[in-house]
């Protein structure tokens, strides 16, 4: 299993909300097991046929295994920790501009109790014909065997479709987050797609800021057989500016798309220079 | 958020880090009587301040009202003065180098410290920094000082102990991605003194620090009204308007232009949006940078590309626009989307790789 299946009890904190309640009816839809809803003030109500609890605590007889949290920014970091404290073992944040400060405390909570984070600011995982958490769009995916990993939204629906439209599939793709402090990044998912039976082939769709592209090459170069292409966005943003995504950053000459595709290239990794490419570099195995 | 030194040290005296001592002005009447040597430095967010004459030092107060005179309002590093600080004058012994920033590895705080301050420490060779990587579950305590002072000659050591703990505690309080301290003076008696203050506060962290929701003086006049609106705007230098949708998607556009040796005038991330009133927002931000040609390019999933087709149209007939208009429409509704807008003479296509030759021709048939 990669992170998720078709059995995983998922829960969604900030269910009643905007895009707490689309996204779980898309989520019901896709096959995800949706077990509960949690929404302060709102407990003892029903949406979507999913029952609404007050405090994670008392969803806990549903034996969930992973928390969506889809609240307002200023509300995250208590709804991580409430997850995380009550033994959830992946927490999945969507919400964008969460304070830094406040990631970094759910990162570390996190890591102290054993439980996976994946955002926050990310589309989610989806495990294609098993289980998807997030809000990535339902008709886009078809089984195969292309893992993709990425830092965007938009921009990994439009290569997953392309992927799709090509004639492969995919396995699992992950959505990392846009920020510039995330729970698992590139090197912690690269580790998981190599381990992974379903996946033959990797997707990394990387951007400036950071250097975690570079290090998720490097363990390439050393550990991973299967084929891998990258694909950096970023490469004509002027430094010191961040471009939509907070993490998206080129500062004090680092985080560069150039180092960055410098890396990949020399782990061996075919680079596309549009997203458009990608299909095109992806082997017929 | 990027702060003026001013203001960081308004921060550093509040968790009592010692700073020089010294006030700000707007103009020249607002000066002080001069009673002992000042440094005037201008308030401008910009690094290499003193090369570029951003700094003078006066020894009268003739030169006090010279040099203020002569810095308020001039273009330093092409940014405008408004802002003095006019501060008491340093004897320096010693130029240190002190900052507590984000590590993205360890998803945590790292000290950063050197012995060789003053300069920008990006030109500091790495043998002569130190970082101490912090678990912000444990936060700082002493321990942490005294590693830091195996790196440094500093006498007083009790001092940088004091110091190294407020900054550390300003950095979580105050929300910040950058504290730094450069130089970190030590003066003639041992004294440990904050020289400058460098401080970026998390813009994501404002709604608990209304005190920072100041204008951002790092971005441009349009990015600045954009801020206000859903969408995040950027200026570049070039000439084609960019309005996409995702910040991925967006950069991918830019990228995609620059490899057709294109130039974009701007980064504009539509969002998620399924409601015309957002694309004609885009549209009537984009022309306030009057571009020469407007390229939309849209993967249709929370956003409809028909609705996009549909506010594009109503844009084009809002705003009058004369610029050609190149459409890239993809995903969701997709091809009811390139039908509307054929059906009103905007060009469409399904790749953008298609759409972005389609403006290269522009530009070659004139």
């Amino acid at each position: 299993m990669v992170i998720i299946n078709k059995d995983t009890n998922v829960i969604v904190q900030g269910i009643t909300g905007h895009q707490g309640a689309f996204h779980s009816a898309e989520m019901i839809k896709f096959g995800t097991k949706v077990v509960a809803g949690v929404s302060p003030g709102k407990g003892n109500t029903q949406i979507n046929g999913v029952k609404v609890f007050n405090t994670v605590s008392e969803t806990l007889d549903y034996e969930p295994y992973a928390s969506m949290i889809s609240v307002p920014a200023p509300y995250v970091k208590d709804a991580a920790l409430e997850a995380i404290d009550n033994g959830i073992k992946l927490i999945y944040i969507l919400t964008e501009h969460v304070p830094v400060h406040d990631t970094m405390e759910i990162a570390h909570q996190a890591k102290r109790k054993n439980a996976m984070l994946i955002g926050p600011n990310s589309p989610g995982i989806t495990v294609v014909s098993e289980s998807k958490i997030g809000i990535m769009p339902n008709h886009i995916f078809k089984k195969g065997n292309v893992a993709i990993a990425s830092r965007s939204g938009t921009l990994t629906y439009e290569i997953v479709k392309a992927v799709t439209d090509a004639g492969f599939g995919e396995s699992t793709v992950v959505g990392l987050g846009g920020d510039p402090i995330i729970g698992t990044t590139f090197s912690d998912i690269i580790k998981i797609y190599n381990d992974d039976n379903e996946t033959k082939q990797i997707v990394l769709v990387g951007e400036i800021g950071g250097s975690e592209e570079e290090k998720a090459a490097a363990y390439i170069k050393k550990y991973v057989k299967k084929p891998v292409v990258g694909y950096i966005t970023g490469r004509s943003a002027p430094p010191g500016k961040k471009m939509g995504h907070a993490g998206a950053i080129i500062e004090k000459g680092t985080g560069t798309a150039e180092s960055k595709i410098n890396a990949f290239k020399d782990a061996g990794i075919k680079v596309a220079d549009y997203p458009d490419d990608i299909p095109e570099l992806l082997e017929k195995l | 958020m990027n702060l003026y030194e001013y203001m960081g040290k308004q921060i550093f005296e509040k968790y009592g880090i010692p700073v020089p001592g010294g006030y700000v002005i707007n103009n020249v009447n607002e000066l002080k009587k001069y009673d002992s040597p000042v440094a005037i430095k201008s308030q401008i967010l910009s690094g290499k301040r003193g090369k570029a004459g951003g700094i003078k030092f006066a020894r009268s107060n003739d030169e006090l009202i010279e040099y203020s005179n002569e810095l308020l309002n001039s273009k330093i590093n092409n940014l405008t003065v408004n802002k003095l600080l006019i501060e008491r004058m340093i004897n320096i012994k010693k130029e240190l180098y002190l900052s507590i920033t984000l590590d993205r590895s360890t998803k945590g705080p790292v000290i950063i410290i050197s012995d060789d301050g003053g300069m920008d420490i990006e030109s500091v060779p790495e043998d002569k920094i130190h970082k101490i990587y912090i678990d912000p579950l444990i936060g700082y305590s002493d321990y942490i000082a005294r590693e830091a002072l195996d790196y440094l000659s500093i006498e007083n050591k009790k001092q940088f102990q004091d110091i190294l703990k407020s900054l550390y505690n300003a950095f979580v309080h105050e929300d910040a991605m950058l504290m730094e301290i450069n130089p970190l003076i030590i003066d003639n008696d041992n004294n440990i003194i904050a020289g400058d203050s460098k401080v970026i506060i998390d813009d994501n962290s404002l709604f608990r620090h209304e005190e920072y929701k100041i204008k951002d003086t790092d971005k441009t006049q349009l990015e600045n009204e954009a801020a206000n609106k859903s969408f995040t705007f950027i200026e570049m230098d070039g000439n084609i308007g960019v309005i996409a949708n995702g910040a991925g998607l967006t950069m991918a556009t830019l990228d995609a232009l620059t490899l057709h040796k294109l130039k974009p005038r701007n980064f504009l991330d539509l969002g998620g949006t399924d409601n015309i009133d957002i694309v004609e927002d885009a549209f009537s931000f984009v022309l306030k940078a009057k571009p020469e040609i407007i390229f939309v390019n849209i993967f249709g999933g929370v956003t409809k590309a028909d609705t996009v087709a549909n506010g594009i149209v109503s844009s084009k007939k809002k705003f009058n626009i004369k610029q050609n208009i190149i459409v890239r429409l993809s995903g969701i509704h997709e091809e009811e989307g390139r039908k509307i807008l054929l059906g009103n003479g905007i060009k469409a296509f399904p790749d953008m790789n298609e759409a972005i030759k389609a403006i290269s021709k522009i530009y070659e048939v004139n």
